[in-house]
């Protein structure tokens, strides 16, 4: 069966002052159209480098991504992008952020009235209809997240590119966007590929999730499928056994196998769970 | 239950007395603090002048610049009603002419008298403007292409870099001599000296311009690019809707900073090239050297500086009102 999406043998090598270096090694990895995928590694292992060659914003030094048996060459709306600081706009309003992208994309296609329907509409989806023609400084940094969601959701895109999008969220409010999340793709089943460093998170949202070994040169270390019922209810599964063996398969990917180099000295067996979310993060 | 209800008032009491001595702070930090400034200064400046002779008298205190601010204005009521009055009676003079032979054409000769403090402020500040927007047109997009063209930049910089730091004055005499030699026309729509004064005005303000909006570009926030990149905005929509905003707050610091040597410069240019204006009203009185020049040319001083401040406010609320970025302290 063919793959929708296609990371095909990527290399990433960035010029430094100090010679080059060697960010990426031989990443493979095959997406089926609908699915959603949580990228997991340490930071600086390079999630961030393989997110931004699919965008297209970074071209990687060898090999490529292939999207519906188009190869990537430059950004483009369809592979939509929620950047870690939400990124608006500050002197636009939320519906104004969103009606830059509508615009840009439908502009050919849908009347003025259509283009308003489906920037209300796109707010609606992620509950930000009430504060719509607030400016990104009057609304806190979840409604942010949301409208920059709204936004990528609002291009239609054949893939959504998420870079840590609950990174800069305190946890309740961080749950509240994962159940939203989850609701939107219950409805809209798109392509995601989500950069993580929350383990729980990794595994209440998605159908795979691949685990990045550490740089230099780093690639995909495992894959674990996550094979949970939906709609998933993070309450019920906290007691699930399937749930929990997933969870612990990441955790002990990330602490046993690709624990931190620096870490490694002193402190080898008391660390606890929070000491690794410390680490990942 | 009675010492419940006394703790209660007594804390209400206190409570309002708090609003009360906060409002109280609140109006001293504002309204008071700036007026006992301005008291001391006058005082001082009326000691320091009553103890300064020159050889035009007494250095003129606040009293003689009030004096002279009553005088300044009464000479240009004066001025404008003996400008009706020529006016008028040439009227009169070719309504009789033209009642004698019907075909008479009527001149009217323009009034040709000393212009006024007035008129002098006026000039300056029709100077300073146009120069500014002058340089604004030019440096704007300047900065804008200098700012996104990393190679343009690397051009460029040098000549900024050397040319900046030179005062527009040195460029006075250059400018006047290429203008008398190109700008020649019978009827010319400009004084040759408003051109040189505008000129030199715009030479100044050019550099922080072009400095300050290319910097401002140049340092957009990544992100904001890549969301560009990501929507294929074409390069003149993604100039309009994501660098020119994003750099507003740059360009009006490079606007704000220019126009306030523009204005510094320019009286200088025209103490110095005896280009109309409030510079040569200040060297026409020095020259004069009445008993009365000290303290005009002090008033001169004073309106100076009033206008530098206004200047300097009516951009800052042009920027506030244009700038998303309200965050940024505005003084
Ligand atoms: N433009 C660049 N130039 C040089 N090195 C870079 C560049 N971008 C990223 N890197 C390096 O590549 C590695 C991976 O970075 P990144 O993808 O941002 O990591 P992650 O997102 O997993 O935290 C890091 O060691 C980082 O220093
Ligand atoms: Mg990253």
């Amino acid at each position: 069966m063919k793959s929708f999406l296609e990371i095909s043998h990527i290399d990433m090598v960035f010029e430094t002052p100090k010679g080059p270096f060697t960010a990426l090694k031989s990443v493979d990895l095959k997406i089926n159209k609908g699915e959603f995928i949580s990228l997991i590694g340490h930071s600086g292992c390079g999630k961030s480098t393989v997110l931004n060659i699919v965008a297209g914003l970074l071209k990687a030094t060898m090999g490529g991504v292939i999207i519906n048996d188009k190869e990537v060459t430059t950004p483009g709306p369809e592979r939509a992008v929620v950047f870690q600081n939400h990124s608006l706009l500050p002197w636009l309003t939320a519906y104004q952020n969103v009606e830059l992208a509508v615009k840009q994309v439908f502009h050919k296609t849908k009347s003025k009235a259509e283009i308003r329907d489906w920037i209300e509409h796109n707010l609606k989806l992620v509950h930000m209809d009430h504060a719509m023609h607030k400016r990104p400084d009057e609304i806190s940094g979840g409604m942010k997240q949301r409208v920059g969601i709204a936004r990528a959701l609002s291009m239609q895109p054949e893939v959504l590119l998420m870079d840590e999008p609950f990174g800069a969220l305190d946890a309740l409010t961080r749950a509240h966007m994962q159940d939203s999340l989850m609701e939107i793709q219950d409805e809209l089943k798109n392509t995601v590929i989500m950069i993580t460093h929350d383990v729980d998170e990794a595994v209440l949202l998605s159908d795979r999730i691949v685990m990045m070994t550490n740089g230099p040169a780093a690639t995909i270390g495992e894959i674990q499928e996550v094979n949970l019922a939906r709609p998933r209810n993070r309450v019920a599964l906290s007691n699930d056994p399937e749930y929990n063996e997933i969870r612990s398969n990441v955790l002990t990917f990330l602490y046993e196998k690709q624990r931190k180099i620096e870490t490694i000295t002193g402190k080898q067996s008391t660390l606890d769970e929070t000491e690794i979310k410390e680490q990942i993060a | 239950m009675n010492t419940l209800m006394d703790k209660i008032t007594f804390n209400g009491t206190e409570s309002t007395k708090l609003v009360v001595i906060n409002l109280l702070k609140h109006v001293s930090q504002s309204i008071a603090l700036p007026i006992l400034g301005i008291l001391v200064f006058l005082a001082l400046w009326s000691t320091a002048a009553n103890n300064i002779d020159t050889s035009l008298g007494k250095f003129p205190g606040p009293g003689a610049v009030a004096e002279q601010v009553v005088n300044l204005y009464q000479e240009h009521r004066a001025e404008r009603i003996k400008a009706e009055k020529f006016y008028q009676r040439q009227e009169e003079r070719n309504a009789k002419r033209l009642a004698q032979d019907p075909n008479y054409q009527p001149k009217i000769r323009p009034y040709t008298g000393k212009e006024t403090f007035w008129d002098q402020i006026i000039t300056s500040l029709i100077t300073v403007m146009s120069g500014f927007l002058l340089a604004a047109i030019i440096a704007i997009p300047l900065g804008i292409a200098v700012g996104l063209s990393r190679s343009l930049n690397t051009a460029i910089n040098p000549i900024i870099q050397i040319f900046k730091p030179v005062s527009p004055l040195a460029w006075l005499p250059l400018v006047t001599m290429v203008v008398s030699a190109l700008y020649v026309s019978d009827d010319p729509m400009f004084a040759k000296s408003f051109v040189n004064s505008l000129i030199t005005v715009t030479l100044c303000c050019l550099w922080p311009m072009v400095i300050n909006t290319s910097i401002g570009v140049s340092s957009i926030d990544e992100d904001w690019v890549n969301v560009s990149k990501v929507l294929q905005l074409p390069a003149l929509k993604h100039i309009q809707k994501i660098v020119l905003p994003a750099s507003i707050p740059a360009i009006f610091t490079g606007m704000r900073l220019s126009l306030g040597i523009a204005w510094m410069v320019l009286i200088a240019a025209e103490m110095l090239a005896q280009n109309p204006g409030l510079g040569k009203f200040v060297w026409d009185e020095f020259q004069n050297g009445s008993s009365q020049s000290l303290s005009r040319i002090m008033t001169a001083v004073l309106v100076i500086g009033l206008i530098g401040f206004l200047l300097d406010r009516s951009m800052l609320s042009i920027q506030s009102l244009l700038s998303w970025n309200k965050q940024t302290d505005l003084r």
